[in-house]
């Protein structure tokens, strides 16, 4: 895993699509990871009885699979700053959900890439991620 | 103003009287998280989340997003927050239903290992109500910063939309059109008589109503109830486009009276591969609500 620098980075670069099946157990255990013990995210019955129709993923989580989104392609060394998520259609057991994104801004070193979060009914998630690269040459985020 | 907008108006006022009372009390500390910045919890997040990132557990620091984590409750009880009171009474007011719009997380540095959390909360504002898809509603928002010591390490922003949910209305028939000519027929079925239009002057029985007899064009008419007892004379089975009110496949038939007239109607308690010509059926009434009854036909007791 590398961190991409400054030349390989500019206002248009668009991001590998990620798609990530949602298995039961991707819900549960990212739920769990996430201290979230809401019935609707782990007990179907208990999902179904408050009218969803599944078990879904919970908001942590959402923004953590963005974060992750954004990570895969940037790199470890690159600092997340801001991460501002609009939620959509709930993202159920069963679907799949399929990131798509790209760099929309670049200002004072700190950039900006618009991510989208698709499943079966519709968007789950529309964000933006502000993150700054390293420095070039120390191999240090700059602040 | 009519006595339900006032009391609708007075409920929003209170809303906005508590949420204006609970934003001032400004950022409200809770206790330190249960467990500090650690390993575990972060290698366990890193794997649910598929996140190979290596940096993380390398440095010793917290995935940013993780930020909420460490003050989530778990099983434990429940900590108050300024949030709380504004929820229970826009529950009160009825608006039960919610939903999360927005969750926007910002970090002022990494979380290092070791370190322990305190969330404060902030409840920022009321705005409403506004009409959404959903229903009409409130958006309510706060602000939650996480801090290690007195250093603000992240901050997220939070808002929910508590809408009053929608009423299911239940599939209702299309209403037949009454008019001059036909309110007579319609009166019989509300009484549970079913009313057969016939000629003032020559006596001939007619079925759908009209202004005037097709044979002596007497425009003279009154009615004879029927026995309500009628065979099949020819039927369709319905299966699609949809009809309000019906649930498909549903059978449109053609039922003979007796008296000599034949009325077109839906058959119900029995299953549409038992309908057949000829048999033998009776007339019951359904009342859908207190405007409208239906005159339907069933099969006949053996």
């Amino acid at each position: 895993m590398r961190t991409l620098t400054e030349g390989q980075v500019e206002i248009g670069s668009v991001l590998p699509e990620l798609s990530i099946d949602l298995t039961p157990t991707l819900i549960v255990s990212t739920a769990l990871a996430t201290m979230d013990f809401t019935p609707v995210h782990h007990d179907v019955e208990g999902a179904r009885a408050q009218g969803s129709k599944d078990i879904f993923l919970n908001i942590l989580t959402t923004m953590g699979l963005v974060e992750r989104y954004v990570t895969d392609w940037i790199g470890p060394e690159a600092v997340i700053k801001r991460i501002n998520v609009k939620l959509g259609v709930p993202a159920y057991a069963g679907d799949r959900l399929t990131f798509t994104g790209a760099v929309v801004d670049c200002e004072e070193g700190e950039y900006t890439v618009e991510v989208r979060g698709k499943v079966s009914l519709g968007d789950h998630a529309t964000a933006t991620v502000a993150f700054r690269l390293p420095a070039p040459g120390d191999g240090t985020a700059a602040p | 103003m009519s006595a339900h907008d006032r009391e609708e108006t007075g409920a929003h006022e209170e809303l906005m009287e508590l949420a204006a009372k609970q934003a001032a009390l400004g950022e409200v500390r809770g206790a330190p998280a249960a467990d500090p910045v650690n390993e575990p919890m972060i290698r366990h997040w890193l794997a649910a989340m598929g996140d190979a990132n290596p940096a993380y557990l390398a440095n010793g620091v917290a995935p940013p997003a993780m930020a909420q984590v460490w003050t989530m409750q778990g099983l434990g009880p429940r900590q108050p927050s300024p949030v709380d009171e504004v929820m229970t009474a826009l529950n009160e007011a009825g608006f039960t239903g919610v939903v999360a719009t927005n969750c926007d997380h910002t970090y002022h540095r990494p979380l290092r290992v070791g370190e322990r959390v305190t969330a404060a909360t902030r409840f920022s504002d009321l705005k409403g109500p506004k009409s959404t898809a959903l229903g009409e509603g409130y958006f309510a928002t706060w602000t939650v910063t996480w801090y290690s010591e007195d250093d603000p390490v992240a901050e997220m922003l939070f808002r929910v939309l508590k809408f009053r949910p929608k009423e299911r209305k239940k599939p209702y028939p299309l209403k037949p059109a009454i008019n001059q000519d036909t309110a007579f027929f319609w009166e019989g079925v509300k009484q549970g008589e079913l009313r057969i239009q016939r000629c003032g002057d020559c006596g001939e029985l007619r079925h759908p109503p009209g202004p005037l007899c097709p044979t002596c064009r007497s425009a003279n008419r009154d009615h004879v109830v029927a026995s309500g007892l009628g065979t099949l004379y020819s039927f369709v089975v319905h299966h699609h486009p949809p009809v309000p009110g019906r649930e498909t496949p549903f059978v449109v038939a053609v039922v003979e009276l007796p008296e000599g007239v034949r009325i077109v109607g839906n058959i119900v308690d029995c299953p549409v591969e038992d309908v057949g010509i000829g048999m033998e059926l009776r007339v019951t009434y359904s009342s859908m609500d207190d405007e409208l009854t239906l005159p339907l036909w069933a099969p006949r007791e053996p």
